[in-house]
C-alpha cells in the first residue's frame, strides 16, 4: 500500500530558478494492483518515485509505503520497497550473482536464507547462463533482468519501478512487463512510471496522469474514458493535458 | 550502531576496488616499485655525478714537473692540457675549473720564495666548487709537508707553527644521526603514500559511483547513509595505511639492500619506540587525509572534478611536509595546531630521539580533533540530497 498526501518536491536550479518537480500529489496504490504513473519527459515521474523510495526527502507533504512515513522511517520504508530506475545501475566490476547477494546482505539476510532464494530468483527469470559474468559484460537485457533479481531479492512488499522498459528490445519488455504482472498477482503493491501507452493499457489497474509535477487525472480505463469521452489513451492523455493547459 | 552493514559495505567495495586494476596500481605498485625506484634512482644518479673524475685545466707548471706529477698521482681529476680559451669553457661547463701553477714553482718552494696558486672557477657551480675545493685540500696538503719537513731539518717542533689543533666530534647516537636524514624524508613520504593510497579509491567509491549510476541503487537499500559513507571511509583509510605501509617497507628495504655510499656513511639504525610513535600518530593523519578525499569525492559530479580538486590538495599537504624537513624549522605549540605540519615536526623530533610526551599528546589530540571533523563533514555531505544529486 502506498499514499500519498500532498506530495511536494521544489528543487532549486541556478538558472531556471524553482522547479516544482512534483506538486502537491495525492494517490492511492492498493495492494495487488498495478498503479501506472503517465507523464512526458520532465513530468516529475522519476522525482515523484525517488521520493516514495526516500532517496529524496519531500519539501512538504508525505507518504506512507507500506504503513511507514517517508519522512518519519525512511529507513523501514527502504526494507520495504524494490526499486528499480533508470539511474539504479549495477556494480559493472561485480558478476550478476555477487551484485544480487550484496543487495540481500544490505537487507540483512542470512547466507542461509539468501543463497536458496537467489538460486530460486535466476532459475525463474533464466539468468544462469551469465551468473557469474561480471555487470560490465552483459547486455542491456541481462542487466535488466539482474536489476529486477536485485529488487526482489527480499522479497519486498512494495515495487516501485521507473520507465523499466527503457532501452529493451521488444522481446525483453515483454518478459520484464510480465514479471511486473506477476508481482501484482502475487498480492504485492506495484507503481511504475512510463511514457508508453500501450504499456499502461496492457497492464495498469489504475492510471495516474503526471504532468508539470501535478496529477491531473486519476482512475481506471473505464474511469478515464468516461471522463474525457474518447477511446484510446493516447487521446485521453492529450485530453486531459490539454485542459489544464 | 549496528556494526553488520559497515561491515558488508566495507567487503564488498574491497572486493570491488580489487578487480580494478587502477586500484592495484595506486595502492600497491606505485608504493613498492616506483617509489623506491625513483628514490634509489635519483641517488644513483648523484652518487654516478659525484664519483665522475672532474675535467681540470692545467695552465703552466712546465717548470715544475714535481707538483705536476704530484697532481697527476692524485687520480681525482681529468687533467686536460692548457688551451687559451680556458674561462670560457669554465663558463660553459665543459672544464669544472683550471688551475695555474707558476714555471717556477718548485723552484720558488725549493728556495723559500713566496709563489701563488690560482684556481679559476665557475662560483656558485655546485660541481665546479667541489672541484675548487679537491684542489685547494690537495694544495693545502702539500704545503703542510712541506712545512713539517722544513720544521725537522731544523729540528724545530711542530708545534711552532701549529700550536693547536682543532677536532670535530660526534656525539649524537647513530640513531639520532639517520634519525635527522630519515625524519627529513620519512613524515613527506609517509603523507605523500598516506594521500596517493587513498585517493583512487576515495574517488572511485563516491563520484565514480555518481559517474556510474550505482549511488542511487545502493542509496535505496534500507542501510542508513552514515552506515554506507563509514564503510566506504574506511576501506579508504585501509588503503591509504596499507600504501604507506607497503611504501615505508619497500623504500627501507630498497636502502638496506641497494646502500649507496652516500647511505653507507650513515648507520642504518633507528629507534623502534620512535617508529611505534609515528606510526601512532600517523593513524588520526591518515583518517583525517582520507575523509578530506572522501568528502571531496562526494562533492565533486565526476571522477574528472574531484581529481581536479585533490591534485591541488596534493600540493597542500606536501607543503607543510617539506617546510617540516627545513632545518631549523622545530616543534613548537603554536604549530603543533597546524593540521600534516604538526604530525610531519613531531616525527622529526621523535625521529632524532628527543620525546617529550606533551608534543605526542597535544599532535595526535589536535589531529583526532581534525580526523573527527573531517569524518563529520563526510558523513553530513552523504546525507546531503543537493550534493549526491549535483546537476
Ligand atoms: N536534482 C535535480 N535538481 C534540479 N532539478 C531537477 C532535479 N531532478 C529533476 N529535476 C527537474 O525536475 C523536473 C522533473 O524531472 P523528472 O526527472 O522527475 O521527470 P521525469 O518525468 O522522470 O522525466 P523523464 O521522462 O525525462 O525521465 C524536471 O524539470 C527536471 O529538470
Ligand atoms: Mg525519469
Amino acid at each position: 500500500m502506498i499514499e500519498a498526501r500532498g506530495l511536494t518536491k521544489l528543487f532549486h536550479h541556478k538558472k531556471r530558478g524553482q522547479i516544482r518537480a512534483v506538486d502537491n500529489v495525492d494517490f492511492r496504490c492498493e495492494p495487488g494492483r498495478i498503479f501506472g504513473l503517465l507523464g512526458v519527459n520532465g513530468a516529475g515521474k522519476t522525482t515523484c518515485l525517488r521520493l516514495l523510495a526516500t532517496i529524496l526527502g519531500p519539501t512538504s507533504g508525505t507518504a506512507s509505503v507500506n504503513g511507514f512515513d517517508i519522512v518519519a522511517a525512511p529507513e523501514k520504508v527502504r526494507a520495504s520497497i524494490g526499486f528499480l530506475s533508470t539511474a539504479t545501475a549495477l556494480y559493472g566490476r561485480l558478476t550478476a550473482f555477487e551484485v544480487v547477494e550484496y543487495f540481500g546482505r544490505l537487507h540483512g539476510m542470512a547466507d542461509s536464507v539468501l543463497h536458496p532464494r537467489i538460486d530460486a530468483l535466476f532459475q525463474a527469470l533464466a539468468m544462469n547462463e551469465f551468473r557469474d559474468r561480471r555487470c560490465d559484460r552483459l547486455s542491456t537485457g541481462m542487466k535488466q533482468k539482474t536489476s529486477i533479481a536485485r529488487t526482489l531479492v527480499h522479497d519486498p512488499p512494495v515495487m516501485i519501478f521507473d520507465e523499466p522498459t527503457l532501452g529493451l528490445d521488444v522481446l525483453t519488455a515483454r518478459t520484464v512487463l510480465g514479471f511486473i504482472r506477476e508481482c501484482g498477482q502475487r498480492g504485492k503493491t506495484v507503481i511504475f512510471s512510463t511514457h508508453v501507452m500501450s504499456e499502461v493499457e496492457k497492464l495498469c489497474d489504475s492510471i495516474a496522469i503526471i504532468h508539470g509535477g501535478r496529477i491531473l487525472a486519476e482512475g481506471d480505463l473505464a474511469q478515464l474514458r468516461a471522463r474525457t469521452g474518447v477511446e484510446s489513451l493516447e487521446d485521453i492523455f492529450i485530453r486531459v493535458v490539454e485542459e489544464h493547459a | 550502531m549496528n556494526l553488520r552493514p559497515v561491515a558488508i559495505v566495507y567487503r564488498k567495495e574491497w572486493r570491488d576496488l580489487l578487480r580494478d586494476w587502477r586500484t592495484v596500481m595506486s595502492m600497491i605498485v606505485v608504493p613498492v616499485v616506483i617509489a623506491p625506484m625513483i628514490i634509489l634512482g635519483v641517488l644513483k644518479i648523484v652518487n654516478l655525478t659525484m664519483k665522475q673524475e672532474s675535467k681540470v685545466m692545467l695552465l703552466g707548471g712546465d717548470g715544475s714537473p714535481q707538483a705536476v706529477a704530484a697532481l697527476r698521482r692524485l687520480n681525482k681529476f681529468d687533467l686536460v692540457p692548457a688551451s687559451p680559451d680556458y674561462t670560457n669553457l669554465i663558463s660553459t661547463k665543459q672544464i669544472r675549473a683550471a688551475v695555474e701553477i707558476p714555471s717556477d714553482f718548485d723552484a720558488a718552494v725549493a728556495q723559500g720564495r713566496k709563489t701563488t696558486i690560482r684556481i679559476y672557477t665557475y662560483d656558485g657551480e655546485p660541481k665546479s666548487m667541489q672541484a675548487a675545493g679537491q684542489l685547494e685540500e690537495f694544495f693545502e696538503h702539500r704545503r703542510q709537508e712541506i712545512v713539517r719537513s722544513r720544521l725537522l731539518e731544523r729540528l724545530l717542533p711542530e708545534t711552532l707553527v701549529t700550536p693547536f689543533e682543532v677536532k670535530r666530534s660526534n656525539v649524537a647516537s647513530p640513531k639520532q644521526v639517520t634519525g635527522v636524514v630519515v625524519g627529513m624524508i620519512l613524515p613527506y613520504l609517509m603523507i605523500v603514500m598516506c594521500l596517493v593510497g587513498a585517493t583512487y579509491p576515495a574517488i572511485d567509491m563516491t563520484a565514480g559511483e555518481k559517474e556510474r549510476g550505482t549511488l542511487e541503487t545502493l542509496l535505496s537499500s534500507p542501510v542508513a547513509r552514515t552506515h554506507l559513507v563509514l564503510g566506504k571511509g574506511l576501506v579508504v583509510l585501509t588503503a591509504s595505511l596499507a600504501t604507506a605501509a607497503l611504501s615505508f617497507s619497500s623504500n627501507g628495504l630498497a636502502l638496506v639492500f641497494f646502500r649507496t655510499s652516500r647511505f653507507a656513511k650513515l648507520p642504518l639504525a633507528l629507534d623502534p619506540l620512535a617508529l611505534a610513535g609515528v606510526c601512532v600518530v600517523l593513524i588520526p593523519l591518515a583518517i583525517f587525509l582520507s575523509s578530506v578525499t572522501v568528502t571531496v569525492g562526494l562533492f565533486a559530479r565526476s571522477s574528472r572534478e574531484a581529481n581536479t580538486y585533490l591534485q591541488p590538495l596534493l600540493l597542500l599537504a606536501i607543503i607543510p611536509a617539506l617546510l617540516a624537513a627545513l632545518p631549523g624549522v622545530d616543534f613548537n605549540y603554536g604549530l603543533a595546531f597546524i593540521p600534516v605540519l604538526n604530525m610531519s615536526l613531531l616525527c622529526k623530533e621523535l625521529l632524532t630521539g628527543t620525546c617529550h610526551w606533551g608534543h605526542v599528546l597535544v599532535v595526535f589530540g589536535s589531529m583526532t580533533v581534525y580526523a573527527a571533523l573531517a569524518v563529520a563533514a563526510a558523513v553530513a555531505l552523504f546525507k546531503r540530497e543537493s550534493v549526491l544529486f549535483r546537476t
